[in-house]
C-alpha cells in the first residue's frame, strides 16, 4: 500500500548530488537505484519509498556538512539507524536524502565508576551491554530488537524492552545526547550529571523519531546486573484470567522484573522456531520475573506464585538456572519472527491500555480476528500495558492488507477509549499517522507543529512523519465516522 | 471543560490581549526558586483535588491546585508514594512538620526538583506522565496520559517537569507512583571526601539497594530500601553503624527539605549538578547527595567561578538561594550555550507568543 507523503518539495537531485559530493569521501554517498533499493522501508515493509540519495557519513563534520547543503537546498532529510523501526519512521522521503548512521559504530568510552557509556548512534544496543558486562554492568532498556536496532533509533523512538516495568524505558536510561539541528548547528541535550539547566529538552528528543534533531553521541546509564534473576510461567486456560492475573501482580504490591504475556497462536508460532519449552496446550502464558539478591528472589517469588495461582494459573514453573531463564525469554523476544515465518506478512500493533482493561481488550481483539477474517498472535508488554497484536495477513491477496490495517486501526482508536495511547514504543512514524487523529485534537497536532518548528522551521528532518497534517487528520476522522461512527473520540473526549 | 479552565482560559487569553503578565502560584513555597517572580498574580489553588486514583495501575491525576501533602497522604494510605521524594520547602520550620508546607503538584512539577532518593529511582520528570495544559493562547492541550508507555507526539509532559511555569499553565497532571519500600535502613560511616566519593561511585555499580546518600562533614550516611533479606545483605557487606529509624527519618527529611542545619543562614546556596565522579572541588562548606552527582555550596565563591567548575565537570550550578541583587547580577541558573538558548526562545514563543507565563523565572529573556 503506498502511504502518499502529503509534505512534499520540489527535488533536484543533480544539485543535491553535486553539492553532497563535495562533502563526502567516496563511497559515503549512494545514488543509483539499484544502490537505493535497500533502503527503501524499514521493519514496516508494507511501506516503501525510494529516495533521491542516500548519505552515508563517518565523522560528525561530514553529518554536519550534509545537513548545512540540504538545508540550503531546502532537501529533507531522514536520519536511519538500523532500520528495524516498525512505523516507517526511516522510510525516505521520495523528495529527499537519507542520512544512514550506519557507520557511527564506536563505543567511544565505558566509565565503569561513573557507570555511564558513551557510544555513537549507530552501535547495536545489545553490543552496549556486551561491553559493559566485564564490570558487572548492563544497558536496561532490552527492545527484542537488540541484536539489530541501533541505540540513536532506540532514543528517537524511546523504545522500551521485556524489561522496562522496572528499569525504565530509553528516556530514563539516557543521560545526554550530543547532535546536530537540521541547520547544522551542534547541540547537546542533558549533562554528565543527572539534570541539566534550562527546559528538559532531552526528554523531548527521546521519542522525537528523527523530526527534531540527528542524534551523534548518547551517554546512557549502565545498571549494575542483579545477582540473580528468575522468571516464573504461569500458565492460564483463558487469556483473560491471564489479563486479569496482571493487574493482581501489580495489586500485590509487587514490580516484577519483567511481566510479559503471549497467547496461544503466539507461543504455537514461537515453539517451533525457538524450542523455548512453553507448554502448547495453554490459552496464555504469563512471564513473570523477579531479580536481586538470591534471598530477595526466592521471596519475590514465593509471593508471585501465591498472587498467579490465585488468580487461576493452571500451571507455574520456575526457571532453574541462567540458562533456562534466558531460553524461556528467547521464546518472548523472537515472537515477531517466529509469527513472520507462519504467515506471508503482518501489521504489529502497539497500543498502551490501563491494564485493568487487558481483559477486555483481549476479548475484543478476539471479536475483530472473527469480523475481518484475519489471524491474531498476541504478544504484550502486560505489565506495561502495552499491547502488540499481530495480524496476519497475505499482501497478494487482494484486499488483505486494507482489511488488516482496519482491523488495526479500531484496535488502536479502542486503545484510545479505553485510556490509553495509539503508539507505546514503536512510534508514528508513517503507520499511525492518520489515527492520531483519534488521540489529539487538531489544537494539540497544532501545538506538535509548533514544537517541531521550534527545532526545524523549514519542516526538513523526517517531513511527514509522526504528527499528521491537519488536512490529514480532517480526512481521517471523516472516514473513520463513515465505518465506524462511534469509534473515533470527538474532540471533547477527556482522555484524563 | 471544567467551570474553573474555561475561567482559567479565559484570563491567560486577556492577558494575552492586553500584553499582560502572569505569575503563576500554587503555594508559593518556591517563590524563592529561579528569577524573580514578576507579573499579576495568577493563583492555582483555586483548582485542586485528586482526579483519579487507581492504586493497582499506579497512577494517579491531580489537580494543579492540590497540596502535595494531601496527595502524599493519600498515596500513603495504599502503601504507595512518589518515589523521587520532592521536596516541599514550604513547612514551618519545625522538624519533623509534616501538615501545612502550601506546596502544591502542580508547583512540584513546574519546579521539578527531586529529594535525596531521586539518584536510584528517577526525577519528578521520570514520573510525569501526562499533563493537561493551558498554552499562552488560552488552549487547554491535553498530552500524554494515564499509562506507563506513550510515544504518541512530543513528550510535552516531560518537558513541562522544571520548566517552572515557562510554557504553560499545567491544569492537571497524571503521575505514575509506586508502592513504598518494603524496609528501610540507615547506615552512617565516618570518612572524609574523597573517599565517600569514591565508595558511592564503587557501590553504584553493584547490585545493592542504594535509595539515598548525603555527605556532610566527615560523616557519609547511606539509606538502603527494599526487601528485607537484599537490606540485611547490603548492610552485611557495607558495614557501618545503623541509625535509628527515627533519627534517620528526621535526618532525610532535613535534608530533603532543607531545615538541615547546613542550609541555615543568609549564605548564598549553590547547586551543583555534576557527574557525580567529580573529584572533591574544595570550594567551601558542602553538603553532597545523590551519589556525588548533587552538590551543595554555601558562600559568594564568585558565580563565574562556579559555573566554570560545573561546566568542567560536565553540569552547571544554579545560584538556588541568595539575595535578589546577587540573582539579578549572575542569573539563577547556569546560561545557555546560543544553539540551546535559540532552541528554548523559539519553544516559548510556541508556547507562549506573547510572553504572558512567568517572564523571567527560568532566563532574563523569556
Ligand atoms: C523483531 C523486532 C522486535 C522489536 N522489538 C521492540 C521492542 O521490544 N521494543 C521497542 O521499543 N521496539 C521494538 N522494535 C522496534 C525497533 O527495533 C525500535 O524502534 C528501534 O529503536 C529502532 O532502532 P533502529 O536503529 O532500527 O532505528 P530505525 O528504524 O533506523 O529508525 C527509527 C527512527 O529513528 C530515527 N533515527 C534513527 N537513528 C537516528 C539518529 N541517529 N538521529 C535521529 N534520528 C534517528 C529514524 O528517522 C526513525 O524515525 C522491534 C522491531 C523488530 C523488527
Amino acid at each position: 500500500m503506498a502511504f502518499v507523503n502529503d509534505v512534499r518539495f520540489a527535488a533536484d537531485k543533480r544539485a543535491i548530488l553535486a553539492r553532497l559530493r563535495a562533502v563526502l569521501p567516496p563511497g559515503a554517498l549512494l545514488a543509483d537505484e539499484e544502490e537505493l533499493r535497500p533502503y527503501e522501508c524499514d521493519g514496516l515493509t508494507a511501506y516503501r519509498a525510494l529516495p533521491l540519495l542516500v548519505a552515508l557519513p563517518q565523522t560528525e563534520a561530514e553529518v554536519q556538512a550534509v545537513l548545512r547543503a540540504c538545508h540550503d537546498l531546502k532537501v529533507p532529510v531522514v536520519p536511519r539507524g538500523a532500520a528495524t523501526g516498525l512505523s516507517g519512521g526511516a522510510m525516505p522521503h521520495e523528495d529527499g536524502v537519507v542520512l544512514s548512521l550506519a557507520r557511527f559504530r564506536k563505543i567511544l568510552r565505558i566509565d565503569p565508576l561513573a557507570r555511564t557509556a558513551i557510544v555513537q548512534p549507530g552501535v547495536r544496543n545489545l553490543a552496549v551491554s556486551e561491553a559493559a558486562a566485564p564490570f558487572g554492568l548492563y544497558y536496561a532498556p532490552d527492545p527484542s530488537s537488540q541484536i539489530a536496532c541501533t541505540i540513536g533509533g532506540n532514543v528517537a523512538e524511546n523504545s522500551g524492552g521485556v524489561h522496562c516495568l522496572k528499569y525504565g524505558l530509553t528516556v530514563h536510561n539516557v543521560l545526554k545526547v550530543r547532535g546536530f539541528t537540521v541547520e547544522g548547528e551542534a547541540v547537546e541535550f542533558g549533562a554528565a550529571g543527572l539534570d541539566a539547566a534550562g527546559l528538559d529538552l532531552l526528554a523531548v528528543i527521546n521519542g522525537s523519531e528523527g523530526l527534531l534533531a540527528v542524534i551523534t553521541e548518547v551517554t546512557v546509564k549502565l545498571t549494575p546486573k542483579p545477582e540473580l534473576a528468575q522468571v516464573v510461567l504461569a500458565y492460564f486456560d483463558d487469556v483473560q484470567k491471564a489479563g486479569n492475573a496482571v493487574a493482581d501482580v501489580i495489586a500485590a504490591g509487587i514490580i516484577p522484573g519483567g511481566l510479559e504475556m503471549m497467547d496461544k497462536p503466539a507461543t504455537h508460532a514461537v515453539e517451533p522456531y525457538v524450542k523455548a519449552g512453553y507448554d502448547l496446550e495453554a490459552e496464555a502464558v504469563l512471564l513473570c520475573e523477579s531479580d536481586g539478591t538470591p534471598a530477595e528472589v526466592a521471596e519475590e517469588i514465593e509471593r508471585m506464585k501465591a498472587v498467579l495461582e490465585k488468580s487461576g494459573a493452571t500451571s507455574l514453573v520456575v526457571s532453574r538456572d541462567e540458562a533456562e531463564r534466558l531460553r524461556f525469554w528467547a521464546g518472548r523476544k523472537a515472537a515477531f519472527p517466529a509469527v513472520g515465518r507462519i504467515t506471508p506478512d503482518y501489521l504489529c500493533m502497539d497500543g498502551t491500555i490501563p491494564r485493568k482493561r487487558l481483559a477486555e481488550m483481549l476479548e475484543a481483539i478476539a471479536d475483530l480476528s472473527a469480523k475481518y477474517g484475519l489471524r491474531c498472535a498476541n504478544v504484550f508488554h502486560a505489565g506495561d500495558g502495552n499491547l502488540h497484536p499481530l495480524i496476519m495477513y497475505d499482501a497478494n491477496q487482494p484486499g488483505e492488507l486494507e482489511r488488516a490495517t482496519a482491523f488495526g486501526a479500531e484496535i488502536l482508536e479502542l486503545s484510545v477509549r479505553l485510556g490509553g495511547t495509539v503508539t507505546g514504543e514503536h512510534g508514528v512514524g508513517v503507520e499511525k499517522i492518520d489515527v492520531m487523529a483519534a488521540q489529539f485534537t487538531a489544537a494539540e497536532i497544532e501545538a506538535f507543529h509548533r514544537l517541531k518548528a521550534a527545532f526545524d522551521e523549514k519542516g526538513l528532518l523526517n517531513p511527514g512523519k509522526g504528527v499528521p497534517t491537519l488536512a490529514r487528520c480532517r480526512e481521517y476522522l471523516q472516514t473513520r465516522a463513515g465505518i465506524a461512527p462511534s469509534s473515533v473520540s470527538s474532540d471533547a473526549a477527556p482522555r484524563f | 471543560m471544567d467551570a474553573v479552565l474555561k475561567e482559567w482560559a479565559d484570563r491567560v487569553r486577556d492577558a494575552a490581549e492586553r500584553q499582560g503578565k502572569l505569575r503563576i502560584r500554587g503555594g508559593g513555597s518556591k517563590d524563592f526558586y529561579g528569577g524573580a517572580p514578576a507579573g499579576e498574580t495568577f493563583d492555582t489553588a483555586g483548582f485542586r483535588g485528586i482526579v483519579a486514583y487507581e492504586p493497582t495501575e499506579l497512577v494517579v491525576v491531580a489537580r494543579a491546585g492540590t497540596p502535595l501533602a494531601e496527595l502524599e497522604a493519600a498515596l500513603a494510605e495504599q502503601g504507595q508514594c512518589l518515589p523521587f521524594e520532592p521536596p516541599h520547602f514550604g513547612y514551618p520550620a519545625v522538624l519533623g512538620a509534616t501538615a501545612g508546607s502550601g506546596a502544591t503538584v502542580g508547583g512540584m512539577v513546574a519546579a521539578g526538583l527531586s529529594g535525596p532518593r531521586r539518584a536510584t529511582v528517577g526525577a519528578v520528570r521520570d514520573y510525569v506522565l501526562g499533563v493537561r495544559l493551558i498554552d499562552g493562547r488560552g488552549e487547554l492541550l491535553a498530552f500524554g496520559g494515564q499509562v506507563m508507555k506513550n510515544v504518541a507526539g512530543y513528550d510535552v509532559p516531560r518537558l513541562m517537569a522544571g520548566s517552572l511555569g515557562t510554557l504553560g499553565l499545567i491544569a492537571e497532571v497524571s503521575l505514575k507512583v509506586l508502592p513504598l519500600p518494603v524496609a528501610v535502613r540507615t547506615l552512617r560511616f565516618s570518612i572524609d571526601e574523597a573517599t565517600a566519593l569514591s565508595r558511592l561511585n564503587e557501590w553504584g555499580g553493584r547490585p545493592l539497594p542504594l535509595a539515598a546518600s548525603v555527605w556532610h562533614e566527615g560523616a557519609l550516611t547511606v539509606r538502603l530500601a527494599g526487601a528485607r533479606a537484599a537490606i540485611e545483605a547490603a548492610q552485611a557487606a557495607l558495614g557501618g553503624e545503623v541509625v535509628a529509624d527515627d533519627v534517620a527519618a528526621a535526618f532525610w527529611q532535613s535534608v530533603r527539605e532543607q531545615t538541615h542545619p547546613f542550609f541555615a543562614g543568609s549564605e548564598p546556596l549553590w547547586r551543583l549538578s555534576l557527574a557525580s565522579t567529580t573529584p572533591p572541588m574544595g570550594l567551601g562548606p558542602q553538603l553532597i547527595e545523590w551519589g556525588g552527582a548533587l552538590r551543595w555550596l554555601r558562600g559568594d565563591q564568585g558565580a563565574e567561578r562556579m559555573r566554570a567548575v560545573a561546566a568542567q565537570a560536565g553540569g552547571h550550578a544554579t545560584l538556588f538561594r541568595g539575595s535578589e541583587a546577587l540573582k539579578a547580577a549572575a542569573g539563577a541558573f547556569q546560561p545557555l550555550p546560543p544553539a540551546l538558548l535559540q532552541i528554548h526562545r523559539r519553544l516559548k514563543a510556541a508556547f507562549d507568543p506573547q510572553g504572558v507565563f512567568n517572564p523571567g523565572r527560568m532566563y532574563p529573556d523569556f
